[in-house]
C-alpha cells in the first residue's frame, strides 16, 4: 500500500519526518519498505504559459517558444515537441534547473537560435516515467495553474510516497484513514478524519433504481446511490496526484472519485452508467455456469455458479467486486452514474479472482474483507467529493440492502494475562491508555479486567490474544524484558536415527566425497535418460499436481538422476575429477516398491519391511502418504590427484567400492556381500554388483552405462552406488567393543596364485580363510595379475597371510603346515597353482 | 748411525745393520718381540724380524708407507729400531724425540683429518693397539730406570692430549658432518604439500549441524517429520484454515488436494505435540526440506527451515526474546544485538520478525543491511492458542514460543554468499570453500 506522507500529515497532526515516521510505523507492525521521494533532484522548474509560438528558420521539426515563467522578461525557449501552442500553461525548466534522472538544464543553441530553457513532459518530472505517455510530449497544465509557481509544490512532487508492506491480518491498513489511525496511535498525534456530508437533490434514490440481492450468503450488504447531470472530465489535480502517488492511474472524475474512496477508506466502490441498466434494477446473483461477461479489461470471462455477479434483469453488469463489466462502463457521455458500495463475501471474492486469473484493488481489499460497517458511509463520501468537485448532481438518499448485519464485539482483557504472556509488568491503566490510542472504546476497566469494543475495520481482532498483540507493539517489543525460560532442565540430545546418519556423512566426508544437495522433485524423463524399462516399478512415483515445470514434475524415488544430473553440470564447467554424495529421502507410492536401484522389475515387489519407519515417524500420517526413504548415493569420476610426486588415481569400480567398504566399517555394518549384477538398465553389466545382507538387496554399485553416460553428455565415466538406509541403518551396530591386542608375534606369509580367470577372488579368500582356521588372522590381497607371465584365461593372485594365535610364538613349522594346507585347498578348489 | 736403509722405504723395508749389532743410544739389551727368522730379499742373509719403528720427517711419522711394521735384523740380533728420516738420510732418535714428533704429527694430522673415519684410522695409528705410540711406548722396557718415570710421563701426558683432541676433533667433526648431512638433505619446503583428500560437507549441512548444537545445547531435542506432509498437519493445524489470505504467503506443491509438500517444518511441531500431550515441555527443533511454489533470484523452490517449539508452563514474550538472543550471539557473533518487529503468522500471537545487528557494518549501516544496521533472520512468535487447543493442550495452563528460521538465509549472511542458487547448482568449486 502506497500512500503519501503529505496525505497523513493532512489526516495526523504530528511532527516527524518521512523516514522516522516509517522507522516508527515498522516497530509497530506496519513495516514501511520503500521511501520515495517523489520530486527527487528536481529544482527551479516553474509553471509557465506560452506566449508565442514561431518557426524555427533552419528546422522544419523545431519551434521557438516564446514562455512567461514569472519573471521580468519572456524566456525564448526551442522545443520539438508537436503539441504546444499559444497560452498554453506547461512546465518550465529554467537555465541552472535540474530534472529527474540528473539532467542539467543550460543555455544552448539550437540550430543557431538560442534556448534558454526547456519545456518539461511528465516523465521527465518523474511522474508516472514507465507510461510512454508520460513521455510523448510537454506536459499540459490546467489553465488555472499559477505562473511562476514552483513546479513541485504546485504538482504536488514536494511529497514522499511511504510503501507498506502490510501483512494479511491488516487489511484494514489498505485504507489511508485506516493508516492514519496507526499513525496517530503510535504518534499520539490528533486524528483530524474528514467529515462526511452529502447535501443531495430532492429527488429519491428509490425512484430511480432498486436492489435486490438474491444471493445473501455471498452479499452481506448493498448500497446504492445515483448522481445525474455527470460532467465527465478530468478530476482535479491534487487528487490526480494523490491516486498516482498510490500508483493508481486518473482517467475521469467519475472513476477517480471511486479509486479514491477505496485509498482513502478501503471500501471498493463502483460506478455504472445509468442509463444502461436494464430496468434500472441491480440484481445480486450467482452467476450461471457458462455465462459469459466481456471485463472493463476488454477480457471474456466464462463465469459459474461459485460466483457472484451484479446484473440488470439482462445480463451480467459486473463481477461482483473483482471488476465491472464493459457493457456499463463510464463513458465521455455518460449522464448518469450508479454508484455501488457493497460487502462480498471473501472467500468467495478469492476463489473467483484466482479462478479468473484476474487480480483487482478491489479483489484484493474484498478478498481479505473490509468494513461491513461503512458500506454506506463510503458511498456518501464518494457522492460528497462528486458534489465538492461539481462533477455531477446527486439524487437525495441511499438504498442500502443490509442483509446480514454486523455484530459489534466486546473483548474482556485480563491484565495479568497479558503480563503472563508478555513477561511485563505492566498496570491495567497503561494497557487502557494503549488502547484507547489506538482508539479502542473502553467499556470498562477493572484492576484485573478491561472490557474493550473493537471497532468495525479491526476484523483480524477477535479474542484475548489478539489484544496481547496490540499492547505489545505498542508498548514496544524493545522494551519488553529480555529473559531465558525457567522451568525443568531438559537434555538436548540427538535420536538413535539422527546419529546414524550423520555417522553416515561424517564417514563419506572423511572418504574424501563431497556433499550435494539436489531437489526432490526431477523431471520424469529422467528415467528414460538412465534407462529404466517401461514397467519398471521405480516409475511409479510421487507426481506433484502443481509443478513449476516438468522438470520438477515428480518426487525423485532415487538419487541417481540428481546425482548424474550435478555430475554433468560439473563435467560441463570442466570439473572433472568428481567425488560426490548426497543423503536425502527418495519417495514411493504408498504401494509402490521399496527404495534403491538395485531392485528389479518384480522381483522385490513383495519387500516391504515390517518394522516401524526409521526417521521417527516418517509417513506417519497414515497409508495415504507417500512413503519416504531415507537413501545415501554417492559418485565419483576421473581421477584422484594425489600430489606431484606421485600419478594420479583414476576412479574406477574399485574405488567406489572401497569407500562403500569403509562407509560399512564406519558405521558398523556387517555382513554383506557384493553380488554380480548383469541386467540393471542403468549400470555396465559386467562391472555392477548388488550389495546383498542376508539375500536382500540393500544397495547397488556400478560403472555407469555408456549409454546413460551418453544421455547425460558424460565424458567421463562415473561409477555410482546407492544404498538404502532405511534398511541399513537399523542393521548397524554402533556399540564398540574392544578387543585385546595381540600379545605375540604374527608371522606373514605371501601367497602368489595363478588360478582360472572368471574364479571371483573372493571366492579364493573365502576358500583360505576356511582352510586357514584358526591360525590365520588376516589376509590382504596386494596384487592380481594378467599378462605375458600367464597363461591365456588365466590371472595371478597374490594374497599376504598373517598368522597368529593368542597365546604363543608361532614356529615356523607351524605356520608352513598351516601355508601348505591352504595351498592344497586351493588347488583342489580352483585348480589353482603356486606361482 | 745404528742403521742404513736401503731401497725407497716402501713397504717391506729392510734394514740391513750395518757394522754388526744395532745399537742403542745407551747400549741396552731391550726386550724385543722376536718374530721368525728368514732371508732377506735384498742380499739373502738370514736376518731376524724384530719391531721397528722408523719415523720420517717429511712424509711424517703417521704415514702408512714409512711405517713398516717388521725390520730385519741380523740372526740372533734383538733390536727395537727408532729411525728418522731427516729428508737426506734416516737416523735412529731418542724416545723423547720420538714421542714428541708422534704428538706433534697427530696433532697436524687429525687437523687435517676432514672426516670421522679419517679421525678414525688416525686413532687406531697412533693409539691402537698396534699403533705407533703404543709401539714407541714398548720402547720404554729399554730405558734405564732413572729415565723411566720422566719418559712414561711424557708418555702418558701425550697419550692424554693425543685423546682428548681426538675427542674434541670428533666432536667438532661430527657437528661439521652433521651439518653437512642437513645442508645435503634440505629440501624445498615451498613445494605443495601431499593431498589429504577429505570431502566437504555441503555448507547448509555445517549450518544446520551448528544451528542443531546451539538448541543441543539449550536442551532442544531435534524432531523430524514427512517432507510430504497433510493438508491438516500443514495448515489447518497451524490455524491456517482453507481459503485464509495466509495461504497466499505460502503457495504450495499439491500432491493430492489433502497432500502437498510442506511449506514449513511446523507440521512436525504439531506432530510432536499430538505425540506428547499433555506433557510439558515440549522443547524441540524442527530442522528440515521445505517446499514452496516459487523460483527466482532469492527464492528456491526447495529450501531448508529450522523451526524451534518450547511449551511450558509460564513461557513469555520475554523468553522469546532472550532465547533468540542467545541463538544470535552464539551463531553470529556475542557482540550482535536482536531487534523484534511486530509481525503476523496465523500460527502466533503476538508474532514477530527478528533482525540481528548487521555484522558486516555492526549496525552502522552498509550495502549488506541496505544502510539499516539491521538483517532479518527470522519469524518467531508466542503460540497461537488455537494451534494449542488443536494440539490438545489447555492454552490457560501452558503458552509456548515457536520460531522458524530460513538455513539458507542464515548461511548466506554467515558466509556471505550472495546467490541462493549456489546452494543447489552443487558446483564443486563452491562446495570446496565450506
Amino acid at each position: 500500500m502506497r500512500v503519501s506522507f503529505l496525505w497523513l500529515k493532512e489526516l495526523v497532526d504530528f511532527n516527524l519526518a518521512p523516514e522516522e515516521l516509517a522507522e516508527r510505523m515498522t516497530m509497530a507492525g506496519l513495516a514501511v519498505e520503500g521511501i520515495t521521494h517523489l520530486g527527487a533532484g528536481i529544482k527551479n522548474v516553474k509553471v509557465g504559459r506560452i506566449l508565442e509560438v514561431k518557426p524555427h528558420t533552419n528546422s522544419d521539426h523545431l519551434v521557438i517558444c516564446s514562455v512567461d515563467a514569472g519573471g521580468t522578461e519572456p524566456i525564448p525557449i526551442v522545443t520539438g515537441a508537436p503539441n504546444v501552442a499559444v497560452g498554453q500553461k506547461v512546465p518550465v525548466a529554467l537555465v541552472g534547473a535540474t530534472l529527474s534522472g540528473g539532467m542539467e538544464i543550460k543555455t544552448s543553441r539550437l540550430r543557431g537560435v538560442d534556448s534558454h530553457g526547456m519545456l518539461c513532459s511528465a516523465a521527465e518530472l518523474g511522474i508516472d516515467p514507465d507510461n510512454p505517455e508520460s513521455a510523448a510530449g510537454i506536459m499540459l497544465l490546467p489553465g488555472d495553474a499559477p505562473v511562476g509557481a514552483d513546479i513541485l509544490q504546485y504538482l504536488g512532487l514536494d511529497d514522499v510516497i511511504l510503501e507498506f508492506e502490510l501483512t494479511p491480518n491488516r487489511a484494514d491498513c489498505l485504507a489511508v484513514i485506516n493508516i492514519a489511525r496507526e499513525v496517530a496511535a503510535v504518534t499520539g498525534g490528533k486524528l483530524k478524519l474528514p467529515g462526511i456530508q452529502v447535501q443531495g437533490n430532492s429527488e429519491n434514490v428509490r425512484d430511480y433504481a432498486s436492489v435486490a440481492i438474491k444471493a445473501p450468503e455471498l452479499c452481506y450488504r448493498y448500497a446504492a446511490r445515483i448522481v445525474k447531470k455527470v460532467n465527465i472530465g478530468p478530476s482535479p489535480e491534487w487528487m490526480q496526484r494523490r491516486l498516482q502517488g498510490s500508483g493508481v492511474r486518473p482517467i475521469n472524475n467519475v472513476v477517480d472519485v471511486t479509486n479514491y474512496v477505496m485509498l482513502e477508506m478501503g471500501q471498493p466502490l463502483h460506478a455504472f452508467d445509468y442509463h444502461l441498466l436494464a430496468d434500472h434494477r441491480i440484481i445480486v446473483r450467482r452467476a450461471e455456469d457458462g455465462e459469459e461477461m466481456v471485463t472493463l479489461d476488454g477480457s471474456k470471462r466464462i463465469l459459474d455458479q461459485d460466483m457472484l455477479v451484479i446484473a440488470d434483469p439482462k445480463r451480467a453488469v459486473a463481477i461482483a467486486g473483482v471488476m465491472g463489466g464493459e457493457n456499463t462502463e463510464i463513458a465521455p457521455d455518460t449522464g448518469t452514474v450508479l454508484l455501488e458500495s457493497a460487502f462480498f463475501e471473501p472467500t468467495s471474492v478469492r476463489r473467483t479472482s484466482r479462478k479468473l486469473g484476474l487480480r483487482s484493488e478491489s479483489a484484493q481489499r474484498f478478498e481479505k474483507g473490509i468494513n461491513l460497517n461503512r458500506t454506506v458511509d463510503a458511498i456518501n463520501r464518494a457522492a460528497q467529493l462528486i458534489e465538492e468537485m461539481g462533477a455531477g448532481e446527486v439524487v437525495g438518499g441511499v438504498i442500502d440492502e443490509y442483509v446480514h448485519p454486523f455484530t459489534p464485539l466486546s473483548i474482556s482483557l485480563r491484565v495479568s494475562r497479558i503480563n503472563d504472556i508478555l513477561g511485563t509488568n505492566l498496570t491495567a491503566h497503561e494497557m487502557a491508555e494503549i488502547l484507547e490510542r489506538l482508539g479502542f472504546p473502553l467499556r470498562r476497566q477493572g484492576r484485573d479486567r478491561i472490557d474493550v469494543d473493537i471497532p468495525s475495520y479491526r476484523n483480524d481482532i477477535s479474542r484475548e490474544v489478539d489484544l496481547v498483540e496490540e499492547v505489545a507493539r505498542l508498548y514496544g517489543y524493545g522494551n519488553i524484558p529480555t529473559t531465558l525460560p525457567q522451568g525443568i532442565v531438559t537434555q538436548g540430545r540427538k535420536t538413535w536415527a539422527q546419529q546414524a546418519r550423520d555417522l553416515v556423512i561424517d564417514s563419506l566426508t572423511g572418504c574424501g566425497l563431497t556433499e550435494v544437495i539436489t531437489f526432490s522433485f526431477i523431471n520424469p524423463k529422467a528415467f528414460d535418460r538412465i534407462g529404466l524399462p517401461e514397467d519398471s516399478p521405480l516409475r511409479r512415483v510421487v507426481r506433484v499436481q502443481n509443478p513449476l515445470s516438468e522438470e520438477q514434475g515428480v518426487l525423485r524415488p532415487t538419487l541417481i538422476p540428481g546425482l548424474l544430473e550435478t555430475v554433468a553440470r560439473n563435467q560441463h564447467r570442466r570439473q572433472t575429477d568428481l567425488a560426490l554424495y548426497e543423503v536425502g529421502s527418495v519417495f514411493h507410492p504408498n504401494e509402490g516398491p521399496r527404495g534403491c536401484g538395485g531392485e528389479q522389475t518384480g522381483r522385490l515387489e513383495q519387500t516391504v519391511r515390517p518394522s516401524e519407519p526409521l526417521m521417527g515417524g516418517l509417513a506417519a500420517g497414515g497409508e495415504r502418504q507417500p512413503r519416504e526413504d531415507l537413501t545415501v548415493a554417492g559418485a565419483v569420476c576421473g581421477e584422484v590427484f594425489r600430489g606431484w610426486s606421485e600419478k594420479p588415481l583414476a576412479a574406477d569400480f574399485y574405488l567406489a567400492k572401497g569407500v562403500v567398504e569403509e562407509l560399512f566399517s564406519r558405521i558398523g555394518f556387517k555382513d554383506y556381500s557384493f553380488v554380480p549384477e548383469t541386467d540393471h538398465p542403468c549400470f555396465h553389466p559386467g562391472r555392477t554388483a548388488r550389495v546383498v545382507h542376508r539375500s536382500e538387496t540393500v544397495g547397488i554399485i556400478g560403472e555407469i552405462h555408456p549409454e546413460v553416460l551418453a544421455n547425460y553428455d558424460l565424458a567421463k565415466t562415473v561409477f555410482l552406488f546407492e544404498l538404502d538406509l532405511e534398511r541399513i541403518l537399523p542393521l548397524i551396530a554402533t556399540a564398540k567393543r574392544y578387543r585385546t591386542l595381540p600379545r605375540f608375534p604374527a608371522s606373514e606369509r605371501d601367497m602368489a596364485l595363478i588360478v582360472p580367470g572368471d574364479v571371483p577372488s573372493e571366492a579364493v579368500a573365502r576358500a583360505i580363510k576356511a582352510a586357514g582356521k584358526p591360525l590365520l588372522k588376516e589376509i590382504r590381497l596386494f596384487d592380481l595379475y594378467r599378462g605375458s607371465q600367464i597363461r591365456l584365461g588365466y590371472k595371478s593372485l597374490a594374497f599376504s597371510l598373517l598368522y597368529q594365535a593368542g597365546d604363543r610364538t608361532l614356529t615356523d613349522e607351524e605356520v608352513t603346515r598351516v601355508h601348505e594346507n591352504i595351498r592344497e585347498e586351493l588347488a583342489k578348489q580352483f585348480q589353482a597353482a603356486l606361482r | 748411525m745404528p742403521g742404513v736403509f736401503q731401497g725407497d722405504g716402501i713397504m717391506g723395508l729392510e734394514v740391513p745393520l750395518r757394522g754388526g749389532a744395532v745399537k742403542f743410544p745407551r747400549e741396552q739389551r731391550v726386550e724385543t718381540e722376536v718374530g721368525p727368522a728368514g732371508a732377506s730379499p735384498v742380499n739373502g742373509r738370514q736376518y731376524q724380524t724384530c719391531n721397528c719403528l722408523v719415523l720420517t720427517e717429511d712424509l711424517g711419522l703417521l704415514d702408512k708407507r714409512v711405517v713398516p711394521r717388521k725390520a730385519f735384523v741380523p740372526d740372533g740380533e734383538e733390536a727395537f729400531l727408532i729411525c728418522l728420516f731427516d729428508g737426506r738420510d734416516w737416523r735412529s732418535v731418542g724416545l723423547q724425540e720420538a714421542l714428541e714428533q708422534i704428538r706433534d704429527e697427530a696433532t697436524r694430522a687429525m687437523e687435517k683429518a676432514r672426516s670421522r673415519d679419517e679421525l678414525n684410522e688416525l686413532k687406531i695409528k697412533i693409539l691402537g693397539k698396534k699403533g705407533q705410540l703404543t709401539a714407541v711406548l714398548r720402547g720404554m722396557g729399554a730405558l734405564s730406570p732413572e729415565e723411566r718415570p720422566g719418559i712414561g710421563q711424557m708418555a702418558n701426558s701425550i697419550k692424554v692430549f693425543l685423546e682428548e683432541m681426538l675427542e674434541k676433533r670428533a666432536a667438532e667433526l661430527g657437528e661439521e658432518e652433521k651439518k653437512a648431512r642437513f645442508r645435503e638433505e634440505t629440501i624445498d619446503v615451498t613445494l605443495p604439500g601431499r593431498p589429504v583428500m577429505l570431502g566437504h560437507k555441503h555448507p547448509l549441512t555445517t549450518v544446520l549441524d551448528e544451528i542443531k548444537a546451539i538448541f543441543l545445547g539449550m536442551g532442544y531435542a531435534i524432531a523430524e517429520g514427512p517432507e510430504v506432509e497433510l493438508d491438516y498437519y500443514n495448515f489447518e493445524a497451524l490455524n491456517i484454515p482453507k481459503d485464509h489470505p495466509a495461504r497466499d504467503m505460502q503457495d504450495s506443491f499439491y500432491i493430492t488436494p489433502e497432500i502437498l509438500l510442506r511449506t514449513h517444518t511446523s507440521p512436525i511441531q504439531i506432530r510432536t505435540m499430538e505425540r506428547v500431550r499433555p506433557a510439558v515441555p515440549v522443547k524441540i527443533i524442527a530442522p528440515g526440506k521445505v517446499y514452496r511454489r516459487d523460483d527466482d533470484a532469492t527464492h528456491s523452490p526447495m529450501f531448508h527451515q529450522v523451526e524451534g517449539l518450547l511449551i511450558d508452563r509460564k513461557i513469555t514474550f520475554g523468553d522469546l526474546k532472550g532465547t533468540l538472543l542467545e541463538f544470535a550471539r552464539q551463531m553470529f557473533g556475542q557482540e550482535r544485538q536482536i531487534r523484534l518487529r511486530p509481525s503476523f503468522f496465523p500460527f502466533t500471537e503476538p508474532s514477530a520478525e527478528v533482525d540481528i545487528s548487521c555484522m558486516m557494518c555492526g549496525g552502522a549501516g552498509c550495502r549488506v543491511c541496505s544502510n539499516t544496521g539491521w538483517l532479518e533472520i527470522l519469524g518467531s512468535g508466542m503460540v497461537h492458542p488455537r494451534v494449542l487447543e488443536m494440539s490438545g493442550y489447555d492454552s490457560e495452563q501452558v503458552t509456548g514460543l515457536a520460531f522458524g528460521m530460513g538455513v539458507e538465509r542464515i548461511a548466506m549472511l554467515k558466509y556471505g554468499i550472495d546467490d541462493l542458487r549456489l546452494f543447489f547448482e552443487n558446483d564443486v568449486r563452491f562446495l570446496r570453500q565450506f
